[in-house]
């Protein structure tokens, strides 16, 4: 009881802070909007072919586009929040409707890079801080370097080289075999042979940077009195890592992760477009080259939006795991 | 004259760190590499005169084929060595000044915030922290995109994503210093703001700055490189990057044009990771290098 | 007669930079309270370690640690975890930071529980309260779900305690237990250990800076200095009779003593010097600070010599009669 009403105090403090934060992405967002080469009204007399300064004029008025800035921006803001991002004529489709359409597999790729850069991040910080200045830490604190060296976008394609290319055990791309009618457990496994490449390419930066936090988070709590008190016990060793040193070294480590989010979204960039992935990134790839800024920005937005909720769910996820959050 | 008021140690603490990261050989063998990558690309007009864009030889020559073009021909009959060699030059020159730029504005948001404290500082923690909530390479490839790539306009905003990193470290470095007791000295002797920042704090700030700074050049290069794959690059400019994103359709057939640059990054950015891990162990050997 | 409960003979302790602990020894028998007294760096606190088998991974202890007639020094390590916080506990010096802040105190006192006695939690959360009230915690079955930060500095020592005694050892190693305390805790933490001595029939090793708290706790008192002993005396005696130069020191810079038992007034004395300027001298450790140097003291430490009833001094003026009762 006591444990949730503090809980609801951490939602609605992050809430709080996030208003002024998504208020200025939005100005941000509107300015560059206004910056980009060619207003909606350029793009359909584009798309139309000829136009005529009647035309344009008219269909600058009917975007609003001859109103002051303030206005414009006060009907931007009106129209995001009835979750409208504007309409892409490229893909002759609203760009809210196709940034749903792109979310689920970005989504998808993220968690599970993520998931494999935790995971193994934490085993090889793990690894390293136990065995500190001895040969394990300082063969796999190069390792890890390395790893933080490596452009995603080449790994990927290295990885597609070995594994599809001269091997052909993975596809080089996509996210699922199309046309192939796969069904159940098949679809299952089909899905998770598209993703293993790509989720590795773009995890692999990522696994360095939690490899050394978590070696240095580690390093820090093991010099803490309390795992002499733990070791006085008489448990074994395996007791203390676990239930004493991690179970504290973790907490820096989901602060950061949660940080790192917004790099993740943009790696996801590169890494769908090597790996053909039909995801948010490759999506704002595609504007670039389409020069679709309407899309291109409604993907920033979005993407700072999944970073903010990411960082309430760190929040309350840091005050789940660490009861003196309520002191801060 | 009351000059200096503590001379606070710079001195010694750089020499005994020098001495610290001689004694690294990681660190020794990073520097050696950086050192002939640099030398490299300042002699690229020397080495190879010719625009590394032009055909030189029969195309797909893979490495060691033939000695005159050691690490072959791309598509075109580009010169690959040619290519690495001017490369080099685009990787380090933005990577550099990217660096430069960011921190030195970092500095002065940092500085600003930590120094002053107060109203300035909420306004300009929230700025910082709204650049980190962005995702930083979706916002370049935007800023890249709407300003139109050339060489100029990719450091720019490169400096642009990267300057709260160090905003953030200056303004926690200056946060702890400011209440030092030769801070308070110097203010004592009714030394100005501008004095006390320059002269006594950012001194003392400087080790993590440092460390910060060299690896923000790894990650520039990367920045960069990846901006130049996708094709967001000067297009009349020969990088690493670009050579890999106009060899990828050939993965296939060829993939050395895909492996060679990507070794080269791979090796740059490394040896200066390598020497931006050995400089924070000289520097600062309580904190882990990267954030 | 009957082999003491520990036994600590010729014990060094060993760091690639110096040996801190260098051939000390005393022994404890069983119920009884011995106090160690020396300044911080005297090796007290390392002697401890090495009795619990804390000591860091860059350390090595020779010698012997005879607890029940079994060196400890010789045993496995999982053997010695059997025996530690199981017969062998200890009480650290730092309540604030000697709980793990993510786990409540009932979990972390029925941990050593659950090791040793194999309880299961439910036993073990039980067993919790009933500790907490035996450390005169009040509301104990509130305060087992409560986790380390609720709680005040006092508190937190009495939770550490609980964890010391769960499992009635019969030797309880308290390294400076009050030093971080207010003064009017510092008392009752003491009383407590005293009276959990006598209930649970525990010998304690009480190590200590502070020679004001040894004439009331302690049954014996050995003063360390450097890493080796100096004098060993019942506190009476001790307290009374001071030999060994340092002890004497030690007692003119104690306030309360020295005002008690001389009724002298005026400043404080000091020791002059630090415990690190002899490193690396061949003689006594103590010659940089002391006023009664002889020839001897500079060539080798001075062995311990046997002055009766148990009192053991390390100093060539041990010898010399009216020394022994001059002050």
């Amino acid at each position: 009881m006591n444990r949730r009403r503090q809980m609801l105090k951490v939602v609605r403090r992050t809430l709080l802070q996030a208003v002024p934060t998504v208020l200025a992405i939005l100005i941000l967002n509107f300015a560059l909007l206004k910056l980009a080469p060619g207003d909606a009204a350029d793009v359909m007399a584009a798309e139309s072919g000829a136009a005529t300064e009647e035309t344009m004029a008219m269909l600058r008025r009917q975007f609003g586009l001859d109103l002051p800035v303030l206005h414009q921006f006060l009907a931007y803001v009106g129209q995001i929040a009835s979750f409208s991002l504007g309409f892409s004529p490229r893909y002759n489709l609203p760009v809210a409707d196709l940034i749903g359409q792109r979310l689920p597999v970005t989504l998808l790729l993220m968690v599970s890079a993520l998931t494999i850069a935790l995971v193994i991040g934490i085993a090889l910080g793990t690894a390293m801080a136990l065995n500190v200045s001895r040969w394990p830490d300082r063969i796999l604190s190069v390792v890890s370097l390395v790893f933080y060296s490596v452009p995603g976008f080449w790994i990927g394609l290295m990885l597609i080289v070995m594994f599809s290319v001269k091997f052909g055990w993975l596809p080089s791309g996509g996210s699922e075999s199309i046309g192939a009618g796969l069904t159940g457990v098949d679809a299952v496994i089909d899905r998770l042979r598209h993703l293993i490449l790509p989720a590795s390419s773009l995890a692999l930066f990522f696994i360095a940077i939690y490899a050394r936090l978590m070696r240095a988070a580690i390093l820090e709590v093991t010099a803490q009195d309390f795992v002499r008190t733990a070791r006085a016990k008489g448990i074994s060793e395996a007791s203390v890592v676990l239930r004493h040193i991690l179970r504290n070294a973790l907490l820096p480590v989901t602060t950061l992760a949660g940080m790192h989010l917004g790099g993740i979204l943009g790696g996801a960039v590169v890494v769908e477009t090597v790996f053909s992935w039909p995801g948010l990134g490759r999506l704002a790839f595609e504007s670039v080259l389409r020069r679709d800024f309407n899309v291109l920005l409604g993907v920033l937005l979005l993407s700072s939006l999944l970073v903010i909720i990411a960082n309430m769910i760190v929040d309350l996820v840091q005050a789940w795991l660490d009861p003196r959050i309520e002191l801060r | 004259m009351a000059a200096t008021v503590e001379t606070s140690g710079i001195a010694p603490v750089g020499r005994r760190a020098l001495r610290a990261f001689l004694r690294n050989p990681t660190a020794i063998v990073g520097s050696l590499f950086l050192a002939f990558v640099a030398m490299l690309s300042l002699m690229a007009p020397w080495l190879y005169p010719e625009d590394p864009l032009s055909m030189v030889a029969r195309p797909f020559l893979w490495p060691g084929q033939n000695p005159a073009f050691p690490l072959g021909t791309d598509s075109l009959g580009r010169d690959v060595t040619a290519g690495l060699v001017w490369g080099g030059r685009i990787s380090l020159a933005v990577g550099l000044a990217a660096t430069c730029l960011g921190v030195s504005f970092g500095i002065v948001v940092g500085s600003t915030a930590g120094y002053f404290g107060g109203r300035i500082d909420n306004l300009l923690v929230r700025l910082i922290e709204i650049f980190q909530t962005l995702p930083s390479f979706l916002l370049l490839v935007v800023l890249v995109a709407i300003a139109q790539p050339t060489i100029e306009t990719v450091t720019f905003a490169i400096a642009i994503v990267t300057w709260p990193t160090v905003a953030r470290l200056v303004r926690a470095e200056f946060r702890t210093l400011r209440e030092r007791d030769f801070v308070t000295a110097a203010r004592a002797l009714g030394f100005g703001h501008i004095r006390i920042v320059m002269l006594e704090i950012l001194p003392n700030a400087l080790p993590p700055i440092i460390v910060t700074a060299s690896v923000l050049v790894a990650t520039a290069i990367l920045m960069e490189s990846a901006l130049s794959f996708l094709g967001l690059s000067d297009p009349n400019l020969v990088s690493w990057g670009s050579m890999i994103g106009s060899s990828r359709e050939l993965l296939r057939s060829a993939w050395y044009l895909s492996a060679i640059p990507g070794i080269a990054i791979v090796c740059t950015v490394l040896s200066i990771n390598l020497i931006g891990d050995a400089l924070n162990d000289a520097l600062n050997p309580r904190s882990p290098g990267i954030e | 007669m009957a082999s003491p409960l520990l036994d600590v003979r010729g014990l060094s302790v060993r760091f690639p930079t110096g040996s801190p602990v260098i051939d000390f020894g005393f022994h404890i028998e069983q119920g009884e309270t011995v106090a160690v007294v020396g300044e911080s760096g005297s090796g007290k606190s390392l002697t401890a370690l090495a009795i619990m088998g804390l000591l860091p991974r860059r350390a090595a202890a020779t010698g012997t640690i005879a607890f029940r007639g079994v060196d400890l020094l010789a045993l496995p390590e999982k053997e010695r975890r059997a025996i530690r916080g199981r017969q062998v506990a200890m009480v650290f010096q730092e309540p604030m930071t000697s709980l793990n802040p993510v786990m409540t105190v009932g979990r972390q006192i029925g941990e050593v529980l659950r090791r040793h006695e194999g309880l299961s939690s439910a036993a073990a959360r039980a067993r919790a309260i009933e500790l907490l009230d035996l450390v005169r915690v009040a509301d104990p079955h509130l305060r087992v779900d409560d986790y380390p930060h609720r709680l005040s500095g006092g508190m937190r020592q009495r939770v550490v305690i609980a964890i010391a005694v769960a499992c009635r050892p019969s030797l309880l190693v308290a390294d400076e237990p009050t030093t971080a305390l207010d003064v009017t805790i510092q008392a009752q933490i003491l009383d407590l250990l005293d009276r959990l001595r006598r209930d649970l029939a525990m010998a304690l090793i009480l190590i200590t800076h502070d020679l004001g708290i040894v004439g009331q706790w302690a049954d014996r008192v050995v003063v360390m200095y450097a890493g080796r002993k100096a004098e060993e005396a019942s506190p009476h005696e001790l307290l009374a009779h001071p030999v060994h130069p340092y002890t004497r020191g030690l007692l003119a810079a104690s306030p309360r003593l020295s005002a008690g038992a001389n009724y002298r007034q005026g400043p404080l004395e000091e020791i002059p010097g630090t415990i690190a300027s002899a490193a690396g001298e061949p003689g006594c450790p103590f010659v940089p600070r002391c006023d009664l140097v002889q020839p001897s003291c500079r060539v080798a430490p001075p062995p311990l010599v046997e002055l009766g009833g148990g009192r053991l001094v390390a100093c060539p003026i041990a010898a010399v009669p009216e020394a022994v009762h001059a002050s």
